[in-house]
């Protein structure tokens, strides 16, 4: 009988179910980045004259920042001038008015991730906004979402349509200045989905954005803007993929969300991004900024993630709990295999009186991967008892693998409550014989107990999503036991 | 069904078990005994196909097959089933959930039909009530905060619905107040059949008052030293184990 670590060696030796490519007529700037080409992206866009300006003011502080180094990961500085920022299915004259004109291959595509438009729109009752490349192709359920006042469409369309809300919300909680990844993305995005959700209105339906990155050598900078105006609620869905390619790709999103009183966003991920060959060749470099804004008394925002996917995983989704009784929080998987990279995490900063945030974060390393939670809860001088609950849980496939856990806390009013609880623990060989010894196929065993140990995170999921997310696990963690 | 013959097995080189031979026919009831350390436990995890054991000679048969070639869930497929001395907390799986994946792995292994949530459960309820196990842990976490007492049944129940040809209960009795013993053993003698074999490990001789075996055997130094009858037990609670012991060395 094979010892169990190598066991488990033979199962993280994945695959990849999301890495074809889709053959469409392409239209691609050539790569490079200058003032031209953010003039070239907002031109092709019809950009008003503002945000061409935002734009090229968000270049000129690009350009005095430096790359971030202190996450734990290592890879090759990039090389922004090799990416092409601008790919789009078709030419943009072409665009689909409606699903039926929607090239059939990308309607194929979509299809093998799983997600059939059409299904979607007849069955599930979620809202779809699809992101190609660069460019939205199409979102679904967009009428039947106005009938109660809700916006939901690509960012272009916001910016045609809804130039005063995007004008006055966009850069507000991700400021250009934050950091290297999100000055570059609001200088080249490219488009990305736009939600606004009326007074006192609890959105209908799920509403979901599908990221897939198909073009080769291109990168991908979409803009996500939620706005929950008082009292209102949204549940908000994410998920990506990519091809498989031996040369790896940029992924530099920027997430806003606001939440005004009484409101509340729910905003889930599945991130299932490229992750590389065993060897390391390839995937998705994801820096990845998202923050929300609970600008409003009572205002809520809960962040749930399940990241599986991604050479490299940079990203801290995070609250700024501003307004009094706000809440926030986070619940994370991320779990990585072969030679993934993860530093991922979320920041809670509590402003406002009484505010609260639960972290729940849990990470899976298998293979030789690095996996590392980074955190940070600030109370500020004026948030009168704030509350705030960490749990960080490392789970350790095999013997080659790492977990770190980075928690940052700082504190500047005495009557905070804050705690921290974290620990990390291998795959128990008894769990295993247990299981097995019941008639569990090994795969399945080891499926079992890393979805046990993830359960208080995917309970927060959405129902489909949930699902999809315990799938994906198994995907990423499935291999060739014989 | 089952024919253990000559079976060493060493533990990281040093032997524990040193010739054991074995023959279990269908519908027997196998008391296995000893002192701590005779090889008990090991004997237990070998049939069912534990890790970290080597057998450096001899054989098991079941049901003419070769268990030592097989998987631990090969092993269950086949029809074997082990009940631990300590049964292994797995946080966030729910125990029926658990139960039904293990009863489908099996039954896929024989190449029947999956059973359906609706079938399942149905059958769940009814075995549930008769191992006297309480219905609220059904969908707790597998075995996560139950009593030393609810463990050893839940262990029963999942041989009740895994419905082996073999079974064998590993110091089942170990932590158990003489309440739930009665309870455990009342359990196991519901699920005696004719086409259903038992081996049962015990340090003490008071779960075969409950469970009446057909042969006992008498493990030390990792050798079956002596066999008899449900009397052997009897005297070996007189007399303690050193008797048979001092016995062996004349």
């Amino acid at each position: 009988m094979a010892s169990n670590a190598e066991n488990i060696d033979n199962l993280v030796g994945q695959s990849y179910e999301a890495g074809f490519y889709t053959d469409i007529e392409q239209e691609m700037l050539p790569p490079g980045l200058n003032e031209a080409t953010i003039r070239f992206i907002s031109a092709k866009k019809n950009e008003p004259e503002w945000l061409l300006e935002w734009r090229l003011k968000c270049y000129q502080q690009f350009l005095s920042m430096t790359e971030p180094v202190w996450a734990n990961v290592t890879y090759p500085s990039i090389d922004l001038q090799t990416i092409s920022y601008y790919a789009a299915p078709k030419r943009d004259e072409d665009r689909p008015k409606s699903l039926d004109e929607i090239d059939p291959k990308i309607l194929e595509t979509y299809e093998k991730l799983g997600i059939p438009l059409q299904e979607q729109k007849v069955l599930a009752g979620i809202a779809v906004d699809i992101v190609f490349d660069s460019v939205s192709v199409h979102t679904t359920f967009r009428e039947k979402l106005a009938e109660v006042g809700v916006i939901f469409c690509s960012f272009s369309d916001a910016v045609r349509e809804y130039p005063d809300l995007v004008r006055k919300y966009l850069g507000t909680v991700v400021p250009a200045r934050d950091n290297y990844f999100s000055a570059l993305n609001s200088a080249v995005f490219s488009d990305g989905s736009f939600v606004y959700i009326p007074k006192n209105t609890r959105c209908p339906m799920e509403l979901s954005t599908y990221f897939r990155m198909n073009a080769e050598n291109s990168g991908q900078f979409e803009r996500t803007l939620i706005i929950a105006d008082e009292g209102s609620y949204v549940s908000y869905l994410e998920g990506c993929t990519a091809p498989m390619r031996d040369e790896n790709q940029l992924h530099a999103a920027v997430v806003e969300l606001v939440t005004m009183d009484d409101a509340e966003i729910k905003y889930s991920t599945v991130q299932n991004w490229y992750p590389g060959d065993e060897d390391g060749k390839g995937g998705i470099y994801n820096f990845v900024t998202k923050r929300a804004d609970c600008r409003g008394k009572r205002s809520k925002v809960s962040w749930t993630q399940v990241e599986t996917g991604s050479a490299i995983t940079w990203k801290y989704p995070s609250c700024i709990l501003r307004g009094d009784y706000s809440i926030g929080e986070f619940y994370s998987v991320a779990l990585t295999n072969n030679l993934q990279q993860a530093d991922t995490g979320t920041k809670m900063v509590h402003l406002g009186k009484e505010t609260k945030s639960t972290i729940i974060s849990k990470g899976i390393s298998a293979g030789k991967s690095e996996n590392a939670y980074r955190g940070l809860v600030r109370v500020g001088g004026s948030a009168e008892n704030a509350r705030n609950y960490t749990q960080c849980d490392s789970l350790l496939l095999g013997d080659r693998s790492a977990a770190h856990t980075f928690p940052y806390i700082e504190c500047k009013n005495p009557t905070a409550q804050i705690e921290h609880e974290a620990s990390t623990s291998k795959i128990s060989e008894d769990q295993l014989f247990y299981l097995r010894s019941r008639g569990i196929q090994q795969e399945d065993a080891i499926n079992m107990i890393v979805n046990g140990f993830c359960k208080e995170v995917l309970k927060e999921l959405p129902m489909e999503f949930a699902v999809e997310a315990q799938k994906l696990l198994g995907i990423s963690l499935e291999g060739s036991v014989g | 069904m089952l024919e253990i013959k000559n079976l060493h097995v060493a533990v990281e080189g040093k032997e524990i078990l040193s010739g054991i031979n074995l023959t279990v026919n269908a519908g027997e009831v196998h008391a296995v005994m000893g002192p701590n350390g005779s090889g008990k436990s090991t004997l237990s995890h070998v049939l069912a196909g534990k890790e970290g054991y080597e057998v450096t000679k001899g054989s098991i048969l079941f049901k003419e097959k070769s268990l030592l070639d097989l998987e631990p869930e090969e092993r269950a497929g086949e029809g074997v089933f082990l009940a631990f001395q300590y049964p292994i907390e797995i946080a966030g799986v729910n125990n029926v959930y658990m139960l039904k994946a293990a009863l489908n792995g099996i039954r896929a292994y024989r190449g029947e039909p999956e059973l359906s949530s609706v079938q399942f459960l149905k059958m769940v309820k009814d075995k549930v009530k008769a191992v006297g196990l309480d219905e609220g842990l059904l969908n707790r976490q597998v075995n996560s905060g139950f009593s030393g007492g609810e463990k050893k049944k839940n262990e029963i129940f999942q041989l009740s619905v895994l419905e082996p040809t073999l079974a064998v209960l590993d110091e089942t009795d170990s932590g158990l107040d003489i309440d739930a013993l009665k309870a455990v053993a009342d359990g196991v003698n519901k699920l005696r059949i004719a086409t259903r074999s038992f081996i049962v490990v015990t340090h003490y001789q008071r779960l075969l008052d409950h469970i009446v075996p057909d042969f006992v055997h008498v493990l030390s130094k990792g050798k079956i030293v002596r066999t008899g009858d449900k009397e052997l037990a009897l005297t070996l609670e007189e007399r303690g184990y050193d008797w048979l012991a001092e016995e062996n060395l004349v």
